[in-house]
């Protein structure tokens, strides 16, 4: 028999019982749907979280002062200020993959403005640290070298503080306090949101921290460096450089580091990994339903079989070989899955697009996973749909025209 | 030229169910020309039915040569029978067996579906020449539903001949119709055998029978009477008559 009449015959069959057959499909077309949805909604939580991450800086690398033992008593992360600005200049110095390197000098204090005052984190840091954070002023200029040099008291500041302290009018140019020293401000940074652990990024003001560490608070305990690479591939053998450069000038022979380099790939990957596994699981607890579906195809085309019996017998009887058969209620399986998988993307596409519009995520349904998912379900309505066809083609068929 | 059509020797069939041994068919010597109109009757329970499935090669012989149209059909595959019934004989079945929500024109033309000998055929226009020949040129997208009980045999008759086979094979053809019907039915089979196509008709009905040239009666698995219809009746003046 020729292709063409196969589909023919098989469509011809499925249209005669067409709520059996929609009843049949619904299994396949909820477990696409699913599928789909849920391998969606995992890639629009994944490139959220990815957006998230960047946000903090492209290819960053956090240096801090380690914990230290003294006589075998650890004082924890941070207790020792282990970090210099010599550390900063070696490593801006020496380094070849290093792009960007700047100091981060925190304190807090009560901010005064012509529209009010303000308790908010003041950051001494350097010029590069807007490269770093990949920061843009949205009005007005960051400070430059020159200033840092200079130790000049000027402030770039976040948004929070510029709505709390100027309201409404354009903070450049206009003078606030910090402590008790005047500050010009020189520009305003954009936006960035909440942090990934919740807290408001916008509520900051940069100052050059020459500045911070000779006018606000008055010591060279560094907490923290930032540094950045070029390109994100850089980011182990900088961070190899790093440790040895500051390894050499800290005098460090044994390993025993009083410092610790991480970077934000780390936490970006295992980020990814752990919605990679959720995408994963709720996906397979999805196609749990693909097979419920397939199971009710072989159900069906077991009825059908039966039912089917005489017709069967007639065909034999008229000449159809057992292959013929077989063949028939194959293609009649395959189209069901495939047909079952169609309507499945569509719900799956239209689901998906439901979600991202009421979560905002970007989901994406890759052309690569409709591909599979149609691919799969004509599998299962095959790997289900094969038992009953052998039935059917093995029937005798003298017997099977006397059936009633 | 050889003009027979079916020639068995000895063939015989034996069913086994559990310890039982059943002897359908005990051995049968039967020949039928080209043109015949044969009439096999018998009661049930003689052997006539399963005489019929081995002759439709429906089924195999136990022991015994089937020899049909010049082919040795002994020992053959399950997919060469289905390949000769395909090609050689037209089955007409008592309860029409027609596919169901299938048109007429779709009936008929399933077994030129099923014909692998890879002849290219117009199907569709072979199909409604078929059911010109049995008179429904009209009925061509019914559907058996809706069509009557004569009018679907006659779709199967057409289904039979659209082959060409070298014999039709016909079971109690009108064993679900009534007399004007039958007649309607044993008129088509005697215009197509003046036509030259070989019948083989089972009935147990003697009045059917008399439509045939000649009568073989089976009993106990054997042929017991091989005889010349004396007295043949024709369907044509037989409807004329009743009109």
């Amino acid at each position: 028999m020729k292709t063409k009449t196969l589909l023919k015959v098989a469509t011809q069959s499925i249209q005669k019982n067409k709520l059996r057959a929609t009843l049949t499909m619904l299994g396949i077309i909820i477990g696409v749907a699913a599928v789909i949805v849920m391998v969606a909604v995992g890639y629009g939580a994944r490139s959220r979280i990815k957006d998230q991450i960047n946000n903090l800086g492209t290819n960053m690398i956090v240096i801090t002062p380690g914990a230290q033992n003294t006589s075998g008593v650890s004082q924890g992360a941070q207790a020792f200020a282990n970090l210099k600005l010599d550390d900063i200049d070696k490593i801006r110095r020496e380094s070849q993959y290093v792009s960007a390197i700047s100091p981060v000098v925190v304190s807090r204090s009560q901010v005064l403005g012509p529209q009010g005052n303000w308790r908010t984190t003041i950051n001494g840091v350097d010029p590069d640290f807007q490269t770093i954070r990949n920061w843009e002023t949205q009005s007005g200029t960051f400070f430059s070298e020159d200033d840092v040099r200079a130790g000049r008291t000027v402030a770039v500041i976040g948004q929070t503080v510029a709505n709390q302290l100027f309201s409404d009018s354009d903070p450049v140019g206009q003078t606030l306090q910090i402590g008790k020293v005047p500050f010009t401000v020189m520009g305003e940074l954009t936006s960035k949101g909440q942090t990934a652990s919740g807290s408001d990024s916008d509520d900051v003001i940069l100052v050059p921290y020459t500045t911070a560490t000779t006018r606000l608070s008055g010591r060279q305990f560094i907490p923290q460096i930032l540094a950045s690479t070029s390109s994100e591939q850089d980011i182990p053998a900088a961070q190899n450089e790093i440790k040895s450069i500051l390894e050499e000038s800290h005098k460090i022979t044994d390993g025993n580091d009083d410092f610790t380099v991480r970077n934000q790939t780390d936490l970006a990957q295992a980020a990814t990994s752990s919605t990679q596994v959720m995408t994963l699981l709720m996906a397979s607890i999805a196609s749990i339903s693909l097979l419920v579906g397939g199971i009710g195809i072989m159900n069906i085309m077991l009825v059908s079989v039966t039912e089917r019996t005489r017709e069967i017998g007639i065909r034999l009887a008229i000449g159809a070989r057992g292959g013929d058969v077989l063949t028939q209620f194959l293609v009649e399986a395959l189209v069901m899955g495939i047909a079952g998988g169609l309507a499945g993307l569509m719900f799956g596409v239209a689901g998906a697009k439901l979600v991202g519009h009421f979560t905002g995520w970007e989901t994406v349904v890759s052309p690569l996973i409709m591909l599979i998912s149609i691919g799969f379900s004509g599998a299962v309505g095959v790997f289900f749909g094969y038992y009953p066809a052998r039935k059917a083609a093995a029937l005798n068929p003298i017997q099977a025209l006397r059936y009633e | 030229m050889n003009d027979i059509v079916i020639q068995t020797e000895a063939i015989t069939k034996t069913y086994v169910s559990g310890t039982n041994e059943v002897q359908a068919v005990r051995g049968i010597d039967l020949t039928v020309r080209k043109g015949e109109f044969v009439a096999i009757m018998g009661a049930s329970g003689s052997g006539k039915s399963t005489l019929m499935n081995l002759l439709g090669c429906l089924d195999s012989p136990t022991s015994g040569s089937y020899e049909l149209d010049a082919v040795r059909t002994e020992g053959l595959e399950k997919n060469e029978l289905a390949a000769i019934r395909n090609q050689k004989i037209g089955f007409v079945f008592q309860g029409f067996n027609l596919l169901p929500r299938t048109t007429a024109i779709e009936n008929v033309e399933l077994p030129l579906l099923y014909d692998r000998s890879g002849k290219k055929r117009d199907t569709r226009a072979l199909a409604t020449a078929a059911l010109e020949r049995v008179g429904l040129a009209d009925r061509l997208e019914h559907q058996p539903s809706e069509l009557s009980g004569g009018q679907q045999q006659r779709v199967a008759i057409a289904r039979a001949l659209v082959t060409e086979p070298a014999l039709v094979l016909a079971d109690e053809p009108t064993g679900n119709l009534d007399t004007r019907t039958s007649m309607e039915v044993m008129k088509l089979f005697q215009e197509l055998n003046e036509q030259g196509i070989t019948i083989v008709l089972v009935t147990h009905e003697p009045d059917i029978a008399a439509y045939a040239k000649r009568i073989v009666e089976v009993r106990d698995g054997k042929i017991r009477l091989d005889h010349e219809v004396i007295n043949r009746r024709n369907a044509a003046v037989d409807l004329q008559e009743a009109a």
